[in-house]
């Protein structure tokens, strides 16, 4: 067996279990337990034969690998079914097979009581093999697949939990809302295809395309990208999607979906590179959506809302570099970005698990109860707000380098674009220092306000692990927190992994250098962090974000694009839908009806006609005689 | 007659038989002897995807290659030979019918739906079987007519017999519009003999023949026809009527293999015989199609009821298939082929579940239903699992045909087609979206009705070939198209 053949394990081991695993029997009853065990086991063993399969590669083989066979033909288009993966991908399925493995482990104690752990566990790693299967596909088609697949596990994973009412709404929410970005990518993928003959992506990339095609299949493509991403303007559905259990936040919407459409553009760059167009259009979308996110981040009061708003702006970033023509810094923002923020997913699940809320307002004093928690929580935000020496400092660094450097106009993008991003992207830096910094103290610092202001009788919220809170928080239990503790090392020293020459030339990353313009973004991440501390040390206990005034429920609204989107897409559907039905029924219908009612009627009038009387009836055949005498004498 | 002959000839005989000996022998055991049939009818099916193997004798000229035919002469007045004969473009519909039947009947046999006796269901269900096999196998036009017409009663029977509160109109529509449809066929078809001066389709194949205003004619009257069988947006309002109020069992053929009977013919015969007619009417085809999938998709969303949303889901996916034919590539037409038996798969699917709900919680309601997943999570999750295959999700049955009926569309090119593609798309997004409201109603939320979890091994029987074929399908769809590169390849112009 070859090594590309032997790499198919990597989408296939987690697939394949996946799909065993959703025939196990829900394991309703508390006596049994083996169903539970088996389900465990074979999500476990998915996710480490993938880890396992992509380590060996990365060790042993020589790059890069690339294996396909005919998948089918559908007329001119030929489909193959192909692995391919070089360095870089291996390294993106190397970050995705470590969380997808610690998630599992996690997700044994976190949802220990819950009775559809079973199909919980199946589709964990259904979603894992998806993910896989889009890096390491080699064709399109494949790719597809894998991202589509993908959406509807995290659509089956957010609705996981039974009793939150809003959970089935959040996850048809995050289906749609991708699917009508899947609408551009499905066209894309339609235009490149047809005119390469292949969907085959080898194929595609040293394809000629014409300018305008190419243009359109990359625009299109982007809004795909838009979608699974969360970037603007379909972003919309990640805040809701945190409805979903804390580990799947940690797997979904931090290491790995939405690091797929980052991944895509990253795929297909030398495409991009050709384009400045659609890299202008990438770029302003994230330049919004890094402003947008780290703005509402700083207002909401749910814990899991604010790294899922930070996940919007960090995702930004990445399409930023990307805008910008530095796929590498993009890439390495995504590897460092899936430790810190599965890590500060994870550890957020077990403050959850230990308070029973989600609410900022309902925490602090937390950090002498917690220390380890705690501690995850310090390397986690800061690698997040970009302190040296953890790991988001270098890669963020790196991005800001990018944008930098194409302002002087050497990249593929227009300099205008790069100019945004860079100014975007260094604001954002203190407005991000200043959400960590304030997320940190409301959690875990100042006195406990366990007991709300309306008596201890508050608990609601994702509260999804079923749980009574205890009396004094605690750490949560080893299977929870080795994987927080083995996360937390990749987020304090990934950063450091730039150094390393091996490392720096799978992803092409330039050489770190740290110069003056270093000195920027630092006094903006001490501006933003120094700000959120001296007012909670001006007012101790209260929320730094009351100083946002009036503004915060908008911010916390997420800038109200939730209404946009409902006025201008959502309420225009519902309504032409309605028109739709009532057409049918009242015009399309109706005519069938119509015309079956009409002959009735006509056959009871010549029914009725065959009834008059005869003195009638013989007067009529005599004025018809003379009537056809007439027109014959006439026309002879 | 060699073994495939007669093979080919006991495709159609053995449900005909079956039928008539059931309709003799005592009621008791007809479960049985009926399901034996259905069972025994798809020996010679499989045995006849051997035949493809022995295919080296390509004749030269003919735009058909049977892989196994019989051509006997009946009414040379009339241009009415017995000429069967299956090829790559009929055999995965041929194998869709005998499996769908022979689960209508196991199914059957362990409940027959309320109304006239389970004998003369099952007997119905074979006759139907003989007259869809025999309409997939005809290669006379004007015995795939008669064939074509042998289904129309026995369904009308079925929905009049066994289906629910309304079922008496719903049939007469049903009957009435159809027949109007097999009307024009049946003009159609004779416009063709009488000028060609054969029935032949082996022979008519290409359009050899026919001048093109003979084929102009002749294409308007099928297209009509058959696009009330597919159906084809705006003559499709038989359908939701009969669906609803259909058993079970009939709405599995109705969705699975009847409608298929419209766009087989459309292939066969619209583009087959009049090859002329159809590019000259294909651009209005592909708009209507396109109307189809997004009048198909939205009305969906506000549906109400649970038979009749997944009937209405079948306008749109059907709309993807008649996109596909109506782009006359090679793409498309295949994309045609494979959307048609993964819509029978899928859909087959979803009226079996639709039915075990309805039968378990005596309502078909959306308001009434909801939270499936508590009190019944097998069933849930095969509804999950069926609604997610009919929204088009890459790797189950139901992607390729949407798909590739999108980038069909792109590949034929131009400014009408190239929105055609796009609005085929944004019907997709709208698919998801209808099907996602639908599980959110059915399985989500609280519990509506409670819902008996326990499901029954007929039903087992039923639905598993069903949920792996769908898989399978997705998977590895050469299963479908292995063989019909080149007959697809002939019929376009």
């Amino acid at each position: 067996m070859t090594a590309a053949a032997f790499g198919a394990l990597i989408p296939g081991a987690p697939l394949l279990l996946g799909l065993a695993g959703l025939l196990i029997r829900p394991g309703d009853d508390d006596e049994h337990h083996t169903p539970r065990r088996l389900a465990a086991g074979l999500g476990i063993f998915g996710a480490a034969v993938a880890l396992a399969v992509t380590v060996e590669l990365l060790l042993g083989a020589t790059m890069p690998l690339a294996a396909n066979t005919h998948w089918i033909g559908i007329g001119d288009i030929d489909v193959t079914l192909g692995f391919s993966a070089d360095l870089a991908a291996l390294y993106i399925a190397l970050a995705v097979g470590v969380v997808a493995l610690f998630v599992q482990i996690y997700s044994v104690a976190y949802l220990h009581d819950d009775p559809r752990y079973a199909p919980y566990a199946a589709q964990v790693s259904l979603f894992t093999g998806a993910m896989l299967l889009v890096v390491t596909s080699g064709d399109l088609i494949g790719m597809l697949v894998g991202w589509e697949v993908m959406g509807a596990c995290s659509y089956l994973l957010i609705g996981h939990d039974r009793r939150l009412p809003e959970a089935p709404a959040a996850a048809v929410k995050a289906f749609v809302v991708t699917r009508v970005g899947d609408v551009g990518f499905l066209l894309g993928i339609a235009l490149l295809a047809v005119d390469a003959g292949t969907t085959r992506i080898s194929v595609i990339l040293t394809h000629d395309y014409g300018h305008g095609t190419l243009t359109a299949a990359l625009l299109l493509v982007l809004a795909g990208v838009a979608g699974k991403s969360a970037q603007f303007p379909l972003h919309t559905w990640l805040p809701d999607a945190m409805a979903g259990p804390t580990p799947i936040s940690a797997l979904i919407h931090a290491a790995t979906m939405v690091a797929a459409g980052v991944y895509v553009v990253f795929r297909l760059y030398p495409l991009y590179a050709q384009s400045p167009a659609a890299l202008a259009v990438l770029g302003v979308a994230a330049s919004i959506t890094i402003l947008l996110g780290a703005l509402s981040a700083t207002a909401q009061d749910d814990l899991k809302r604010v790294l899922a708003w930070s996940t919007v702006s960090q995702i930004g970033y990445m399409t930023g570099a990307l805008a910008v023509g530095s796929p590498a810094a993009a890439l390495f923002h995504l590897l460092t970005h899936a430790a810190f923020k599965a890590l500060l997913f994870l550890a957020a699940g077990a403050v959850i698990h230990a308070v029973g809320t989600n609410y900022l307002s309902r925490m602090g004093g937390l950090r002498e109860h917690m220390p380890i928690t705690f501690w995850s929580f310090v390397v986690g935000l800061g690698a997040l707000a970009g302190l040296p020496p953890l790991a988001g400092f270098w890669s963020k660094e790196n991005v800001l380098a990018a944008a930098a450097h194409a302002t002087d106009g050497s990249g593929p993008a227009p300099v205008w674009v790069a100019w945004l991003v860079w100014v975007a992207a260094l604001f954002a830096v203190a407005i991000t220092a200043w959400y960590a910094t304030r997320l940190l103290l409301c959690a875990f610092f100042g006195i406990s306000r366990a007991h709300g202001p309306d008596g201890p009788d508050w608990e609601v919220g994702f509260d999804d692990a079923q749980y009574t809170p205890p009396h004094a928080p605690h750490d949560p239990p080893g299977l929870m927190r080795w994987p927080i503790l083995l996360l937390a090392i990749p987020a304090a020293l990934l950063g450091l992994a730039a150094y390393a020459p091996g490392f720096r030339q799978a992803l092409e990353l330039a050489d770190p250098h740290l110069g003056v313009a270093v000195v920027l973004p630092l006094v903006l991440l001490a501006l933003g962090a120094g700000s959120a501390w001296w007012r909670w040390r001006a007012a101790p206990g209260t929320d730094p974000a009351l100083v946002l005034g009036p503004a915060r429920p908008f911010l916390a609204a997420g800038f109200r694009l939730d209404d946009v989107q409902n006025r201008l897409v959502v309420r225009p559907v519902k309504q032409l839908a309605r028109l739709a039905r009532k057409t049918d029924e009242r015009v399309v219908d109706a005519a069938v009806e119509g015309t079956g009612t009409g002959t009735s009627w006509l056959g009871e009038l010549v029914a009725e006609m065959h009834r008059i009387a005869l003195p009638w009836a013989a007067l009529i055949v005599f004025a018809g005689a003379l009537l056809l005498t007439v027109w014959f004498g006439v026309a002879s | 007659m060699n073994a495939y002959q007669v093979m080919l000839v006991a495709t159609v005989a053995l449900p005909a038989v079956g039928a008539g000996l059931l309709s003799m022998l005592p009621a008791k055991r007809a479960g049985i002897i009926a399901t034996v049939f259905a069972a025994a009818a798809l020996i010679p099916i499989v045995a006849l995807a051997f035949a493809a193997d022995d295919d080296d004798g390509i004749r030269s000229g003919a735009a058909i290659h049977p892989w196994a035919e019989v051509d006997l002469s009946w009414v040379p007045a009339l241009h009415l030979d017995f000429h069967l004969g299956v090829d790559g473009v009929s055999y995965p519909l041929v194998a869709l019918t005998g499996l769908l039947t022979l689960l209508c009947c196991a199914y059957t046999m362990w409940r027959a739906p309320a109304g006239g006796s389970p004998r003369t269901l099952l007997v119905l269900l074979l006759i139907l079987e003989a007259g869809i096999l025999g309409t997939f196998l005809s290669l006379d036009l004007i015995l795939f007519f008669l064939f074509f017409e042998v289904t129309l009663l026995p369904m009308y029977a079925v929905i009049a017999g066994w289906g629910g509160e309304d079922r008496r109109r719903a049939a007469r529509k049903f009957v009435l519009y159809t027949l109007f449809g097999s009307m024009l066929l049946l003009i159609g078809v004779l416009t063709v003999a009488v000028h060609a001066g054969t029935a032949d389709l082996v022979a008519l194949t290409g359009g050899t023949g026919l001048t093109k205003g003979t084929q102009y004619a002749a294409f308007a009257l099928f297209a009509v026809a058959f696009a009330v069988k597919a159906p084809l947006w705006p003559l499709h309002t038989w359908l939701p009527d009969a669906h609803t109020q259909a058993p079970t069992v009939g709405s599995v053929i109705l969705a699975g293999v009847l409608l298929k009977m419209g766009t087989y013919g459309l292939i066969r015969v619209g583009l087959g015989v009049t090859p002329l007619g159809a590019e000259w009417a294909s651009p209005l085809l592909g708009i209507l199609a396109a109307a189809a999938i997004l009048a198909g998709a939205l009305i969906c969303l506000r549906q109400t009821e649970l038979k009749r949303l997944i009937a209405y889901s079948s306008v749109g996916h059907m709309g993807f298939v008649l996109l596909s034919i109506a782009t006359l590539t090679t793409t498309g037409v295949q994309a045609a082929l494979l959307g048609n038996v993964a819509h029978g798969l899928i859909t087959g699917l979803l009226f079996f579940l639709a039915g075990a709900i309805k039968d378990r919680a005596h309502t078909g309601e959306l308001a009434d239903l909801g939270g499936l997943r508590e009190t019944a999570p097998r069933l849930a999750g095969l509804l999950g699992f069926a609604a997610i295959a009919s929204l088009g999700l890459p790797g189950l049955a139901g992607f390729w045909g949407e798909a590739f009926a999108v980038v069909a569309a792109v590949e034929r090119g131009g400014v009408l087609w190239t929105i055609l593609a796009v609005l085929a798309a944004i019907g997709g997004a709208l698919t998801a979206a209808y099907f996602l409201r639908l599980l959110r109603k059915v399985t989500h939320g609280p519990v509506g009705t409670p819902v008996a979890p326990a499901i029954a091994g007929a039903e087992w029987f039923a639905w598993s070939p069903l949920v792996a074929l769908t898989l399978a399908v997705g998977l590895v769809p050469s299963l479908v198209l292995a063989a019909t590169s080149l007959p697809v390849e002939a019929l376009i112009p």
